[in-house]
């Protein structure tokens, strides 16, 4: 399971540079986030005390866990009710798309979208360029992209300030946290971001269409629109919707190797970034490269088996027909060739990995061990790195689970950067592993015994199981992806994903905010020898068997159904 | 006046004889009344046959629904348990159509798994059982003694009526004759008498109790007073005396569960859940794919999948816990307080009695100048030789040391050497003369004594070298004497407190775990630094009052420390109440055992360090069984996986890597090995994993290393071994 040399120089380019990256952008959100002066503290702090004074926060006055979870809440539902009415009412709305009318959208798939994007999902189905108008592209999903992005970053920060402080009531404020996020880290990275996606050539423009002459006589429309802005932010905040139905496949939205790369590298910054935040906040640089080496070997691990299963040929294709394909270039169906198996089998981890979902090739049409990659990764629990934030806040529920396990081994209750794990914060824990894989098993139970659900995939067989359980696991880890081959936007689908994209939300961030309560009330112990080491490489190992063991062998029977049975027939020569 | 002081030296000695008869009885006493209650560990181990066969019944009344649904793991075994049985009944009688073609459906096979699943809930309420054997035994020899005894209680107008002991409250007065028991717990406000405390401590020595002493007033309930006559105060109610507690403890009978214990229960009630969530949907999954799967195929996998191991044997560790302090004669008060001893990382030991022996001892003699060594020795041996106090041993014994050292070789060697016989006068120590010696045939005087007391009595001008050295003592902390011959100044004696030996390795050893050790003293700053880097102590607190201990303490605690302190006297309760492991001397007063959380029996401080070990030890028990556990679930999955979908893919019998003979010996061995290694890991559970003293980092090494990788391959060793039994057998 090697990929060729080519590939491997562009994952480890990648994961290189992004660190690099990560590390300053860390202690900037640090620096932000705990409300010091920062470089771009003379151009946005005018700006935000003007939103404090509009919104009449005093930034000030910090929340208990309970109305920071309120207000959490609170914004996310305000937020999905508007977005909910903007799709339903855009056509009344000013902006259509660049003059050519479109309707109102669907009200099961409105109330899809409207928590697809304020859950930080993405999760479309639908295509941006025919059923948004513009103002709904801009307005509403890109702004829900800035608050989705921000309010993950929110909660991250209120469970390591949680994690870090002594015998403290509070655990911030809320819209302070959001605001900050919003201001000083995620506009400012993707205005610069933008630039560099329109250098490559993606378009921004409030022209409607372009009709063009193909070579072969035909006459095609190409949709245009203001696409950069929206890239820039889809990719950093790690939500994935893109603006076309074929996202990054879209020439328009990902043009060149370039600006590939350079989409993958703004996926991965903040999930990086912020395990440099919590380890400078901990007061302890280790105890965040700990978090990031084992994000960093999942997603290197996934990387290898993606971009090797796809580099191969496709073993099903009759052997007659064999030499009539030429396959030297790996597994091409559903790729862009300007991309090729091995940026396409990065793309795939790197995107699911985070919980971003967007995608430069069809994960439908990867060989079943390269889709296996995406799918597992969604079952992780979406930690390695994660979404925006959301990898932050749940990767560190593993870590107390972990420590749990194995901190007994050393002869001590077990604790975390010295706040003893008690009751209450494994039943939070845990509740937060029970939420994730009730949602997605529940629900592709259901799928698979009712007429509505099996009415969806496309295809038959373990593929088509699949298909259903990439859609709930996917939906459920706010990822976004969608395998394709499922017909999603049925009445069924629409309401189930919404469910499953909100408990895989909310049923998390409310737990991890109480943990956050109960552990910033506590008193901590200070480290000796004899405690527990939540840095080095016995951690990391640790950390990734606890990921491995108890979030995603839950999973291994249902893997086992759908892709794993999947390739083991289609090595046998079926499909499905 | 010299008499007395004189009498009180010898009383003091014979008492600390007494104590020193019985540290070396100790061991044989404590084995004795193991034996008597029912089986000395040290002799049969866990695995007493009687004890073995005694466990087998309350196992059976354990697995009563009722009682089991305290622990949700094994619970939820035994509803499938129950629900395998029902199925195969009636598949048994035929009642069951159109089920043929799920897996696994065949009345032998099914009847298999249920015996199995039966044995499972049982090897796990076994252990439980077996756990609480040894400590019910020790209550039913500690309740025999609890029974009613006779009381004389003084009424108001100053006689006395005889009452039963139950009868007795707080603050009555009672008075117990020499070869009587004690009647309850209480406070002795007149006499002076020997009580046997065998009975609590297992010291078969009687230890003397006087009125207004912290340590020596105290007397528990049936205990036997040997000599004379006490009159006591009652402290206890019946029903709450020591002895009371004492049973409860033992017996496990109010045992709660601990705080870890309780957060342990929700990750596995979590992991419970998440399961059964993963199971129960495989119906679903394995209808769409065309392989129903049968409720025995699927009750299997879920019970090899949630953690039975540590779910069946997670209360029977926290007993045997309990039970090893108990052995080692410490009485905790609950089994948060042994977990406490656990997470303890600051130890506040007094110096005088815990690090030190409490008496200060000759540590070396000095020759002044003119004299030889040889001179000082003999002298110092002279004066000394009808000393019977500590000190004076031990001068005695420091001085024929040296003297042999010497040899016949050093100077003076030729000089007459003196012998016992030429003594005609003892002359004892007096407050006044503040020396004490001897007088030989010769008419020559021997004495030592306090320096000044010495200088006094010399012919000449006190060399300065007399002086100089004496203030270096003094500023050590240790006592000069000085002696002299007649007029002749000839060396100086060094009385130091000594450390107990072996301290210093215990305290490196504490070091290594992470633990660090205050030393609490009373002597100035510069003796207490002496001692405190004579006894390789981290940190030591100098001219401590008792107020500044428990200031100390809540000092350490706000730095996020938890603190560990032993005490005996009453001013020392607030101090014990206020450590997070206070351990109390059982010869203390009873206001501070009652604010500690534990009480030593042996009354020897030191313990407090084995404490902690065994605290720790639990703990790591616990952490090593749930690693396991857990980690047993990869093989599992590799052995029912492939075995479930050979109907619906075949193909997946590559996932088969173990090479299992077929997909219903595949299942089987799966839950009888899930059923077996609860029996196996028995005796680890209640003798707990070996601990060692070192850093958390190489603890977590090495058992991650055996409990978790070791969890994650001995499955498929065992799982194997058992399908190639089960083939051979024809069983599946």
């Amino acid at each position: 399971m090697i990929p060729s040399l080519p590939g491997l120089l562009q994952a480890m380019s990648l994961f290189a540079v992004a660190i690099l990256i990560a590390r300053p952008l860390g202690g900037y959100i640090r620096k932000v986030m705990e409300g010091e002066r920062v470089f771009l503290s003379p151009v946005i702090r005018p700006v935000e005390r003007g939103v404090y004074k509009v919104m009449r926060i005093d930034e000030t006055v910090e929340q208990r866990w309970t109305s920071y979870a309120v207000s959490v809440i609170l914004f996310s539902f305000v937020c999905i009710l508007a977005l909910y009415l903007q799709q339903r009412f855009q056509a009344s709305l000013p902006l259509d798309q660049g003059g050519v009318p479109v309707g109102p959208v669907a009200p099961d798939l409105a109330y899809n979208t409207a928590v697809s994007f304020d859950t930080n999902t993405n999760w479309q189905n639908y295509a941006g360029e025919t059923t948004m108008t513009y103002l709904t592209q801009m307005a509403g999903l890109a702004v829900r992209n800035f608050v989705s992005a921000a309010t993950g970053i929110a909660v991250a920060l209120a469970l390591t300030r949680g994690l870090v402080r002594k015998m403290s009531p509070t655990i911030g404020n809320f819209w302070v946290d959001l605001t900050r996020s919003t201001l000083y880290i995620l506009l400012p990275i993707s205005i610069v971001a933008a630039l560099v996606l329109v250098s490559q050539g993606v378009i921004q423009t409030f022209a409607s269409s372009i009709t063009v002459h193909t070579l072969q006589g035909a006459v095609q429309t190409i949709p245009l629109g203001p696409v950069a802005s929206q890239e820039a932010i889809k990719e950093l905040g790690t939500n994935g919707g893109g603006f076309f139905n074929a996202n990054s496949a879209h020439p328009f939205e990902n043009p060149t190797g370039l600006s590939d790369w350079f989409e993958m590298l703004l996926i991965l910054i903040i999930p990086f970034g912020l395990t440099f935040t919590f380890g400078r906040m901990a007061g302890n640089a280790r105890q965040g490269w700990a978090l990031l080496a084992v994000m960093v070997i999942v997603l290197s691990a996934g990387s290898l088996v993606a971009m090797a299963s796809e580099e191969r040929s496709n073993p099903s294709i009759p052997a007659a027909v064999a030499g009539e394909v030429n396959q030297s270039a790996g597994n091409m169906e559903g790729k862009e060739t300007r991309f090729g198996a091995d940026s396409s089998g990065l793309f795939a981890t790197v995107t699911t990995g985070t919980s971003t979902g967007a995608v430069n090739s069809m994960h439908d049409s990867f060989l079943p061990a390269g889709g296996l990659v995406p799918l597992f990764n969604i079952e992780l629990g979406e930690i390695t790195p994660g979404g925006v934030g959301a990898g932050l806040y749940g990767i560190l529920v593993f870590a107390i689970i972990g420590v749990f396990i194995a901190g007994l081994m050393v002869g001590r209750t077990p604790e975390f950067l010295g706040k003893k794990i008690e009751a209450y914060e494994m039943k939070m824990a845990m509740l937060v592993v029970l939420f994730l894989a009730f949602s997605i098993l529940f629900f592709t139970a259901v799928a698979t015994a009712t007429a509505a659900g099996k009415a969806g995939p496309l295809n038959g067989g373990p593929h088509g199981f699949s298909e259903i359980l990439y859609a709930f696991s996917s939906q459920t880890g706010n990822n976004g992806s969608a395998f394709a081959g499922l017909s999603g936007n049925t009445l069924f689908y629409n309401v189930t994903g919404a469910f499953a994209m909100m408990l895989g939300r909310y049923a998390m961030i409310v737990p991890i905010l109480a943990i956050a309560g109960s552990m910033a009330a506590k008193r901590r112990v200070a480290p000796s020898l004899g405690t527990f080491p939540t840095t080095g490489p016995i951690w990391v190992g640790l950390l990734i068997g606890v990921i491995v063991i108890v979030g995603a062998l839950t999973f291994f029977p249902a893997l086992a159904l759908g892709p794993i049975a999947d390739q083991l027939l289609n090595n046998a020569g079926r499909l499905f | 006046m010299a008499f007395e002081v004189a009498a009180g030296f010898r009383r003091r000695l014979l008492s600390s004889s007494v104590i020193d008869t019985a540290r070396g009885t100790r061991r044989l006493a404590r084995e004795d009344r193991q034996a008597q209650a029912g089986g000395s560990p040290r002799n049969r181990g866990i695995f007493d046959p009687k004890m073995l066969r005694g466990a087998l019944g309350p196992a059976a009344r354990k697995m009563n629904p009722r009682a089991l649904a305290k622990n949700p793991v094994m619970f939820v075994v035994e509803v499938t348990a129950a629900l395998v049985t029902l199925v195969f009944i009636s598949d048994f009688v035929g009642l069951s159509h159109g089920a043929a073609q799920e897996v696994g459906r065949a009345p032998s096979f099914e009847f298999q798994i249920a015996i199995w699943l039966w044995f499972t809930v049982y090897f796990a309420t076994y252990a439980e059982a077996l756990a609480e054997a040894r400590g019910k035994a020790q209550a039913a020899t500690l309740r025999k003694t609890r029974s009613e005894t006779p009381a004389h209680r003084r009424c108001d107008d100053g006689t006395f009526e005889d009452v039963g002991s139950s009868a007795l409250r707080c603050g009555d007065v009672v008075v117990v004759r020499e070869g009587e028991t004690i009647p309850g717990d209480g406070d002795v406000i007149e006499g002076v008498a020997y009580v046997n405390e065998a009975v609590i401590t297992g010291e078969s020595a009687p230890v003397l109790k006087e009125p207004g002493t912290d340590i020596r007033s105290s007397v528990t309930g049936g205990t036997t007073v040997t000599s004379d006559t006490l009159t006591i105060s009652i402290t206890a109610n019946p029903g709450e005396t020591f002895l009371d507690r004492m049973i409860a403890l033992v017996e496990g009978a109010k045992r709660q569960r601990t705080p870890n214990e309780i957060a342990l229960s929700i990750l596995l009630s979590g992991l419970t859940i998440v399961f059964l969530l993963a199971t129960a949907t495989l119906r679903p999954f394995g209808l769409y794919a065309g392989a129903p799967l049968g409720i025995v195929v699927l009750v299997a996998l879920l019970v090899c999948l949630i953690p039975t191991t540590i779910g069946g044997l997670l209360s029977a560790i926290g007993i045997a816990g309990m039970d090893r302090v108990a052995r080692f004669n410490v009485l905790a008060m609950s089994g948060r307080a042994v977990e406490a001893a656990g997470d303890v990382d600051v130890i506040l030991l007094d110096k005088t009695g815990t690090i030190t022996f409490g008496n200060r001892l000759a540590s070396r003699i000095v020759a002044l100048p003119g004299a030889t060594e040889r001179e000082a020795l003999e002298a110092a041996l002279l004066t000394s030789v009808e000393d019977e106090t500590p000190e004076g041993r031990s001068v005695v014994e420091l001085a024929r040391r040296r003297l042999a050292e010497i040899g016949s070789g050093g100077p003076g060697a030729n000089a007459a050497a003196p012998s016992p016989e030429e003594i005609t006068t003892v002359v004892p120590f007096s407050a006044e003369s503040r020396t004490s010696g001897v007088i030989l045939t010769d008419g020559t005087v021997v004495l030592k004594g306090a320096v000044d007391a010495i200088v006094a009595a010399l012919d000449e001008e006190a060399p300065p070298e007399l002086k100089t050295l004496a203030d270096e003592i003094s500023s050590l902390g240790a006592t000069p004497l000085a002696i002299r011959r007649d007029g002749r100044p000839l060396g100086v004696i060094e009385l130091k407190d000594t450390v107990k030996p072996g301290l210093k390795e215990r305290f490196d050893e504490l070091r290594r775990m992470g633990i660090r050790t205050v030393m609490v003293t009373g002597d100035n700053p510069l003796t207490a630094k002496t001692i405190a880097a004579e006894a390789g102590v981290d940190d030591f607190m100098a001219q401590a009052k008792p107020e500044d201990k428990i200031a100390r303490i809540r000092a350490e605690q706000a730095d996020g420390h938890l603190v560990a302190m032993t005490g005996d006297g009453t001013n020392d309760a607030p101090a014990v109440a206020q450590a997070d492991v206070g351990l109390a001397m059982n010869s203390g007063t009873s206001a501070c055992k009652e604010a500690a959380n534990m009480v030593d029996l042996d009354s020897d401080p030191t313990k407090l360090i084995e404490v902690i070990a065994i605290g720790k030890q639990l703990l790591i028990t616990r952490g090593a069984i749930t690693t396991f556990s857990i980690a047993n679930d990869v093989a599992k999955y590799f052995a029912i996986l492939p075995a479930m979908f050979v109907v619906a893919y075949p193909e997946l019998n590559q996932l088969n890597i173990m090479g299992l003979s077929n997909p219903q010996s595949a299942i089987l061995s799966a839950v009888i090995f899930n059923a077996l290694i609860i029996v196996a890991l028995v005796p680890l559970s209640l003798r707990g994993v070996a601990y060692r003293a070192a850093p958390a980092a190489d603890l977590l090494r090495r058992n991650l290393l055996i409990y978790g990788v070791g969890g994650i391959f001995a499955p498929f060793l065992g799982i194997k071994a058992i399908d190639l039994l089960v083939t051979a057998l024809h069983l599946a």
